[in-house]
């Protein structure tokens, strides 16, 4: 009996020690390698592929999704909805996203899934209203949007809820109605998106994107050109 | 080109890049575990461990081994995150409840990964690098050391000798894991996954303002996640975040990691046990379930049936743009049909027979080609269970690779296979019966149903991804999913191991006429329809309950 104490004790030991030597080698050599690497070799990447305006000024991250709302009116209301600022392409709606409520010392936006299944009710309503919305709000006096041109991407939330890009057909819906809010040209706005759309990396892998933000700051700069 | 087109061709890039690494990986790793030599670096650790590496070890130590190790682990890692609150490095973040730090530490040890924590407000760098992504290391090291332990018990004989547990961990994670994730992580890097150790920083706002990030080492766990089949995000949003899978190319680069050793180890075991061709046919059964689910999955996405995305006129709920249908559908059928549950797209969301195909995968048994080393021994038990019920047809006593499957083969591998699915439906039907668990559930119907079935599926398996409307951080949650992940890990361990005892005793016997060949298509056949009447049989009226019912209303 006294052997088999000893004996499980003496494996334990070589398991615990075995487990701080492969902590070291996996858990502090590995990640301080790789992060010295890649902050020698590709810094601006591995620091969240951060992007400036015109002006220098930082405005996020290519990768990471935001959105274009206009100001709240009541900053003390929690719960008044936000307000699409229309003169602004919009992205894809983030209806999964959380926010911080473990350490709110941070405001640190939760990512995340609506997780909501394709029979749901709510999610069947979440994406009537959305669509019903993209129409009114794309629908200019020269411009008519009919609900079966919008497409799923406008209507339906993200994987992370932070999706930088939207469908090429999802900006092109919106063109018109950027043009009109910013008293720009159709064509100078279409050329805009043709400009930032991406076609399917090596013409196969992904899907044809436009990445929003970097959309946005070009526009910001056209409009500010006149 | 269609979206239909491209991901075909997406699948076909994958499968190219998968049969280029087969066979130098295989054959790489068929040395890394029969070398009698040991690399300098290796001797420093088996002096800090204390082990003689030459030593054999019979079935019994191999697995005390396996057994002390994993113990360890999951105390340290409780006791880390127990500790958080306490530790620099943590961000300022707060240390975890009881409950949830052993949910996390079973499921990281257990190379399961579920997560009932939100890692972006959770978990501050001391735990991620120090504690979850060792366990990615680690344990998917264990995995690979009892698969070779158990080809080994193929490959030997008259003898009870497998090897020893220290060297195979050891030899497991410096010479295959570490290297191949160095040049992964770096490779994601290049796409656009962050890595640093800034803290939570403030960054600027188009429309004014800032928001909050938080920086990490981020590329570095998620190559080790994908590479050891793990599968737990460093964000809440998984392989669907950007900062950890930035663009198509890094997509299609993390399933090419999660499936490259599974894949290649079935070269291992052929080279292993000296016959290429056993190792093909494995590799076959693998590779048709595989493509036919990734098939299907596509099918019904593509379909997008269901209210919901009928009304939005695409699947595209919980999907990313960049990936698209294709893109999300490939990785969530790799990711299901091995044991790593990461995922780009939310599997929640999809239609009700896509949510039932990654439902499907993971009670195969996850074994197309599965989790590394879990994967293979899987799968060799179904071939063993196959062989026996090929020699019942025929009334002849069943050998495989000659050994002949007795009556303590026989019930080992029948151990195994029971065990999984008892664990599922088993907790499935006690969260039905009881009065509160069911209040975690997030959808109505049959998909409320599906929620829980899927937690346990994932964590029976060893999985980790979730329909994850469910609420699982509850006592009862955090309790369950932990036992199960902790028993559907490690009992089927002890019978894999075990029984590659008791074939490494046995003497050969020699191939006669009558022994049935298992290296040819018919065999791979038999193994396929063995695989899916034996899964179907035991899960097919929980899924009827769950996302048949959803699936076939739509």
């Amino acid at each position: 009996m006294n052997n088999s104490v000893s004996n499980t004790a003496r494996l334990l030991g070589a398991g615990l020690r075995a487990l701080i030597v492969l902590t070291v080698l996996c858990g502090v050599l590995y990640p301080l390698a790789v992060t010295g690497v890649a902050q020698a070799v590709f810094p601006a990447r591995a620091n969240g592929s951060e992007i400036k305006d015109e002006d220098g000024r930082t405005v996020g991250s290519s990768l990471i999704g935001q959105t274009y709302n206009l100001p709240e009116r009541n900053p003390d209301d929690p719960d008044e909805a936000a307000k699409p600022d229309l003169k602004w392409f919009q992205p894809r709606p983030s209806n999964g996203l959380g926010s911080n409520s473990v350490n709110t010392q941070y405001a640190l936006i939760l990512s995340g899934a609506t997780n909501k299944a394709a029979d749901n009710p709510d999610l069947v309503k979440l994406v009537q209203d959305a669509k019903a919305a993209v129409v009114a709000d794309n629908t200019t006096k020269s411009y008519k949007v009919a609900p079966r041109d919008v497409p799923a991407d406008a209507v339906t939330s993200s994987g992370s809820g932070l999706d930088p890009h939207i469908s090429p057909a999802y900006a092109e819906l919106q063109v018109h109605r950027v043009a009109e809010r910013n008293d720009l040209g159709v064509g100078q706005v279409e050329k805009l998106v043709a400009d930032h759309t991406e076609g399917r990396m090596l013409g196969f892998m992904g899907e044809p994107r436009v990445n929003v933000l970097e959309l946005n700051t070009a526009l910001k700069a056209l409009v500010a050109k006149g | 080109m269609s979206p239909e087109i491209a991901g075909v061709l997406q699948l076909l890039a994958l499968t190219a890049a998968l049969a280029l690494a087969y066979r130098p990986l295989g054959d790489y790793m068929a040395r890394v575990y029969s070398s009698e030599k040991h690399w300098k670096p290796e001797k420093w650790i088996y002096k800090a461990i204390g082990a003689d590496p030459s030593t054999q070890m019979r079935w019994p130590a191999y697995l005390r081994g396996v057994l002390a190790f994993s113990a360890v682990g999951v105390v340290f890692l409780y006791g880390l995150q127990r500790l958080q609150g306490s530790l620099p490095g943590s961000l300022g973040f707060a240390s975890i409840d009881p409950d949830q730090a052993f949910n996390t530490a079973a499921s990281f040890v257990a190379n399961t990964n579920w997560q009932s924590y939100y890692g972006e407000q959770a978990m501050g760098h001391v735990v991620q690098t120090g504690g979850l992504a060792v366990q990615n290391f680690v344990s998917a090291a264990v995995g690979m050391a009892v698969a070779v332990a158990l080809v080994r018990g193929f490959a030997r004989s008259r003898t009870g000798e497998l090897g020893n547990f220290w060297s195979d961990l050891v030899r497991g994670t410096v010479r295959i894991l570490l290297p191949i994730a160095v040049v992964g992580a770096l490779v994601l890097v290049a796409c656009g996954a962050i890595q640093n150790f800034a803290g939570i920083h403030e960054v600027g706002q188009f429309t004014g303002g800032t928001q909050q990030w938080n920086g990490g080492a981020v590329a570095s766990q998620e190559a080790i996640k994908e590479l050891g089949t793990n599968g737990g995000g460093y964000f809440n949003a998984n392989s669907a975040h950007p900062f950890e899978n930035p663009t198509p190319l890094s997509n299609l680069f993390e399933v090419f990691l999660i499936l490259v050793i599974p894949f290649a180890l079935t070269r291992t075991f052929g080279r292993m046990v000296g016959n290429l061709r056993q190792g093909y046919a494995i590799l076959a059964t693998m590779g048709i379930i595989w493509v036919a689910f990734t098939g299907l999955m596509m099918w019904t996405e593509f379909a997008h049936h269901g209210p919901a995305l009928q009304a939005a006129g695409g699947a595209m709920e919980g999907k990313e743009t960049r990936f698209g249908i294709a893109g999300s559908s490939i990785f969530a059928v790799a990711t299901t049909l091995t044991s790593t549950g990461a995922v780009n797209s939310f599997h929640s969301s999809y239609t009700g027979l896509g949510g039932g195909i990654t439902l499907l995968g993971m009670q195969l048994g996850e074994i197309a080609p599965g989790g590394v080393g879990s994967g293979l021994y899987g799968m060799l038990i179904m071939a063993i269970i196959a062989v026996f019920i090929a020699g019942l047809m025929v009334g002849r006593t069943p050998e495989y690779l000659g050994k002949k499957i007795g009556t303590r083969e026989i019930k080992l591998a029948a151990c195994y296979i029971l065990i999984t699915p008892a664990l599922v439906l088993c907790f499935t039907a006690a969260a039905m019966a009881l009065p509160t668990p069911g209040d975690s559930m997030s959808n109505p119907g049959a998909h409320g149903f599906s929620e829980i079935l899927y937690a346990y599926t994932s964590g029976a398996n060893n999985n980790g991804s979730a329909f994850a409307g469910l609420s699982a951080d509850t006592q009862w949650f955090n309790s369950t999913i932990g036992i199960a992940m902790l028993l559907g890990r490690f009992l089927p361990i002890v019978f894999v191991l075990a029984l590659a005892g008791s074939l490494a005793e046995q003497r050969p016997v020699p191939a006669t006429a009558g022994t049935l060949r298992t290296d040819k298509p018919l065999y791979a056949g038999l193994l396929v329809g063995t695989i899916v009447i034996i899964t179907g049989l035991t899960y097919f009226p929980a899924l009827a309950l769950g996302p048949l019912a959803e699936g076939l209303a739509s």
